[in-house]
């Protein structure tokens, strides 16, 4: 148990109960409750082992999924990102996140915003089409992405910026 | 053989990424029949817990305006009390209570989803099961849905899968109640058929065909209603009595004779196959 484990360890517990509690509640507009919870694998080491830090998302989903009533669907949208991350990263940042020394804080402010733009929208994508169940309603389902995923968007970069390890 | 599990170490991280995606897939759309998965719901001792604790910080602070909700029933409870034409003892006979009810608090609460669920600190210790109805002193609020020891999920009126026996007050034609997502405050009252005259403001009331809520609970009033020239039935939006954003305390309803209906509901079903 090193200091990086028990750091992801509060980290998971917290995002829950920042979630269910606060966020889950918002209903800002009437439906808009930001998933700040996407921010675990924002923040989650880069080199990882990827088989556990699949278990760990899907757990995660599973959690808030439990609280909120939502069968697996927190689960579903949360593995699938977990499992495109890797792509994403390279898709992102370029060839320099494969090296041993990369660290999210090296990024621009822009690639990290992109990274977390396709973490959101992948999720929010799977997440309220898997809620609707039902293609007739794609209008619907656009709507509730586009929106929900930019409350979600704002709230994770005011996280980002609040508990960045590395200040100026 | 060797290939075979060379193949799988190699794939491992997909086809475990398969894995989980198709459980969470099937627990979802298993769901999506009327009763969903037992164990994925927040009225289990978890969530429990962590809601209670919130409810009992949060509680204090709506204090004034539960006060005032509840004088304001017991108004209405006095005026019912003093305009009756009998006396109490006929109506606390064993033989003419025909209905139970139970008071609890709503620890959790959701209607920005399609499937909106509600949780209670109310559960199969206190006598609460499955498809019971629950109330609030205002209107109709949902049907119980899974309960654990401690706790019970209720599917809210608010919810895509909920199906409600509805009816137009002074009048005997009944609909279902059901929801299309649009608006929280409203949900639809369907299968009244077009010969009935219908006016903006009429009191929708559940109906006596379920053996969940008694008859007479007043659900809301007529906002606006569509017919169709071809059509049979009218499509109905409902104004809920109910602020479903802004719910403490509920009514779970016992029915005493329930298990009576339904034996001779399944008689029934039984003498047809």
């Amino acid at each position: 148990m090193n200091r990086t484990n028990i750091l992801i360890g509060i980290r998971f517990v917290l995002l829950i109960l920042a979630q269910v509690l606060i966020f889950n509640d918002l209903n800002f507009y009437g439906f808009i409750n930001p998933m700040v919870y996407i921010m675990f694998l924002f923040w989650y080491p880069i080199k990882e082992n990827r088989v556990v830090f699949l278990l760990v998302c899907f757990l995660l989903g599973l959690s808030i999924d439990m609280f909120s009533d939502t069968t697996a669907i927190h689960a579903a949208a949360t593995v699938s990102i977990a499992y495109f991350r890797g792509p994403m990263m390279r898709f992102v940042f370029g060839i320099n996140y494969e090296f041993q020394s990369f660290r999210l804080a090296q990024a621009s402010m822009v690639q990290q915003l992109t990274f977390l733009t396709l973490l959101i929208l992948t999720h929010h994508t799977i997440f309220f089409t898997l809620e609707i169940f039902s293609f007739a309603h794609a209008s619907l389902i656009m709507k509730k992405v586009m929106l929900t995923g930019i409350g979600t968007l704002v709230l994770c970069f005011l996280l980002r910026n609040l508990f960045s390890r590395d200040k100026e | 053989m060797q290939r075979i599990i060379d193949f799988i170490l190699r794939y491992r991280t997909f086809i475990l990424f398969l894995f989980l995606l198709s459980l969470s897939l099937m627990l979802t759309v298993r769901s999506h029949s009327f009763h969903r998965s037992k164990f994925f719901n927040s009225a289990n001792w978890v969530s429990g817990i962590v809601y209670n604790s919130r409810d009992n910080i949060t509680s204090y602070f709506k204090l004034k305006e539960e006060n005032s909700l509840l004088l304001e029933e017991n108004n209405k409870l006095r005026h019912l009390l003093f305009n009756r034409n009998f006396s109490d003892s006929v109506a606390l006979d064993s033989a003419e209570v025909g209905y139970e009810v139970l008071a609890a608090r709503i620890i959790k609460n959701s209607y920005a989803n399609s499937e909106n669920y509600l949780t209670i600190n109310k559960g199969s210790a206190h006598g609460v099961s499955q498809d019971m109805g629950v109330i609030t002193s205002t209107g109709i609020l949902g049907i119980v849905e899974h309960s654990t020891k401690n706790y019970a999920a209720i599917q809210s009126v608010l919810n895509t899968n909920s199906n409600i026996n509805a009816k137009i007050k002074n009048t005997n034609h009944f609909g279902s109640l059901t929801w299309n997502t649009d608006h929280f405050d409203v949900v639809q009252l369907e299968d009244i058929p077009r010969l009935v005259t219908l006016t903006v403001g009429d009191t929708i009331i559940t109906g006596a065909m379920s053996s969940i809520f008694p008859e007479g609970i007043p659900i809301g009033v007529v906002n606006d209603f569509k017919l169709e020239t071809s059509a049979s039935f009218y499509t109905i939006n409902v104004g809920l009595f109910n602020d479903m954003t802004n719910l403490s305390t509920a009514y779970v309803i016992t029915n005493l004779s329930k298990p009576e209906i339904e034996e001779l509901e399944s008689n029934i079903l039984d003498e047809q196959d």
